[in-house]
């Protein structure tokens, strides 16, 4: 399993192989609040790099999760679109959005490591 | 303009508010809990709601005042006893709602509390009615607060002996550090509890007693949740100058005798709605399943066909489920009937439901 990478959308990719695992960060549930909705793809969606992938909604306002990666999704994570509330709780582990099959390795490359992305979270405070 | 605050501004800040522009104001619309949590904080315990921003709007005047606000408020004025209140609007010729209001009869005339993006205009209108001799004050030394849930009366109770007593949409004057202060038993959540009318001087130390008996401070966020799920509108949303109270579904807040004898703003056309109905109304809608139909969100019937649009919606958290209100053509205003609701291109299905959807429990 390779490092944890960010997008400046807020979304994080863990890659195992050509396998991809996005969610939205820790940083982007804190922003958002309480989530009361989740949209996840099905299985079989292309997706392209920064394309609208999913949707979370809180009780503020609906937002859309963009794929940091091009790829075809093979499985949305159902269990937060039962509970959306989970997001809140476990964004960064087990409630993750969806997993996709990637094109191009060198786009999860291009993104941020750790240290980059809460660096730009300070820098780019909302 | 320049962006105002309330007197509690700071004190919100220290408390860990996130501040929103909201009609001029720079208001919290939610503290460190989140929505959800203030939400049922204020369902489970109590909660305060700064809500200064609204305008207490003072009249006073001879037995003349009365006819000349009953030419554009459509409540029985006359026969409004002293500290007593009711729920009303401001029509225009039309019979439009230039804003909702709560007005309640006092020893030397009234007080209205008005929206604050409509609190200007509100004036304006209402002033073209005044005679010369009544007198009118846009009262600014004065912060208002709603302490709303079902641990309110008992809280407020040992502050402030004797407001156990009010009914609801009663108020009384009660003496607070050597000042006197308005206490009404009324509020905008669906849960019992009351609004306070106090000097901009001392609102600080009756904060500092709420927050010692664990009341939460309620953001702007929570406010809409709650207001929702007890089915209550919410002006520039569910309300505007181009909805009549027949549509809004607010008939009952037109006293009877006045429904009758009329001399009110767009009274005509009023009376006639009344009597036929109106094409369209005000509907609580209930999805079926997850999805939130927000504001301006198109309504479909079964058959597809266009039949409304959405006013507001959000998700109910004591509910456990999106809720939403908004206008339909009337023949699909039944309880129960089956619609759909257009979200990001697809459609969901959902229901008319019946409101509030959450139960009130105000003291009578």
């Amino acid at each position: 399993m390779s490092e944890k990478k960010f997008s400046k959308k807020h979304e994080w990719v863990l890659l195992d192989g050509d396998m991809a695992t996005v969610g939205i960060t820790k940083h982007a549930t804190e922003m958002l609040g309480d989530i009361v909705f989740v949209e996840v793809p099905d299985a079989g969606k292309a997706v392209e790099k920064e394309g609208q992938a999913a949707v979370v909604e809180s009780t503020k306002a609906a937002s859309d999760v963009y794929s940091p990666i091009s790829g075809e999704i093979t499985e949305g994570n159902k269990a937060i679109a039962d509970d959306p509330g989970s997001v809140n709780t476990d964004p960064e582990g087990a409630s993750w959005f969806f997993k996709l099959k990637i094109k191009d390795k060198s786009e999860y490359d291009s993104l941020m490591s750790k240290d980059e992305y809460d660096k730009f979270c300070k820098e780019n405070p909302s | 303009m320049e962006v105002q605050k309330t007197a509690l501004y700071n004190y919100h800040k220290n408390l860990g508010a996130k501040f929103v522009p909201f009609a001029g104001y720079e208001m919290p619309i939610q503290y460190k809990d989140g929505i959800v949590k203030e939400h049922i904080s204020t369902r489970s315990h109590a909660g305060f709601f700064d809500v200064s921003h609204m305008g207490q709007f003072f009249l006073e005047g001879d037995e003349t005042l009365i006819e000349s606000l009953e030419k554009i408020i459509p409540a029985d004025l006359k026969n409004l006893k002293v500290n007593h209140s009711k729920y009303s609007f401001l029509l225009n010729n039309e019979g439009g709602i230039i804003d909702d209001l709560i007005i309640t009869r006092t020893e030397k005339g009234f007080c209205i509390i008005l929206n604050a993006a409509c609190k200007e205009n509100d004036i304006k209108q209402i002033s073209q009615f005044l005679k010369k001799n009544h007198k009118h004050l846009l009262n600014n030394d004065l912060s208002l607060i709603a302490l709303q849930g079902p641990k309110s009366v008992e809280i407020l109770e040992k502050l402030i002996p004797g407001v156990a007593n009010l009914k609801f949409m009663t108020g009384s004057n009660f003496e607070y550090e050597g000042e006197n202060l308005y206490v009404t038993r009324s509020g905008y959540t669906g849960e019992d509890g009351f609004e306070i009318s106090i000097s901009n001087t001392k609102v600080e130390k009756l904060i500092d007693y709420l927050i010692s008996n664990e009341v939460k401070p309620i953001g702007l966020g929570a406010r809409d949740t709650l207001r929702l799920e007890a089915g209550l509108c919410l002006y520039g949303h569910d309300l505007n100058e181009k909805i009549n109270p027949v549509e809004a579904n607010l008939k009952w807040a037109i006293a009877k005798k006045r429904r009758e004898v009329g001399g009110f703003n767009g009274w005509e056309k009023i009376k006639n709605l009344l009597a036929n109905g109106s094409e369209k109304i005000r509907v609580g809608i209930k999805p079926d399943g997850k999805v939130i139909a927000r504001e301006n969100t198109k309504i479909f019937s079964s058959d597809n066909n266009e039949i409304g649009f959405v006013t507001s919606g959000t998700f109910g958290p004591s509910v456990n489920a999106p809720v939403a209100m908004g206008y339909v053509k009337s023949e699909f205003s039944e309880i129960g009937t089956s619609i759909q609701l257009e979200v990001r291109g697809k459609k969901y299905g959902g229901k008319i439901s019946e409101l509030p959807f959450y139960k009130k429990s105000y003291v009578k």
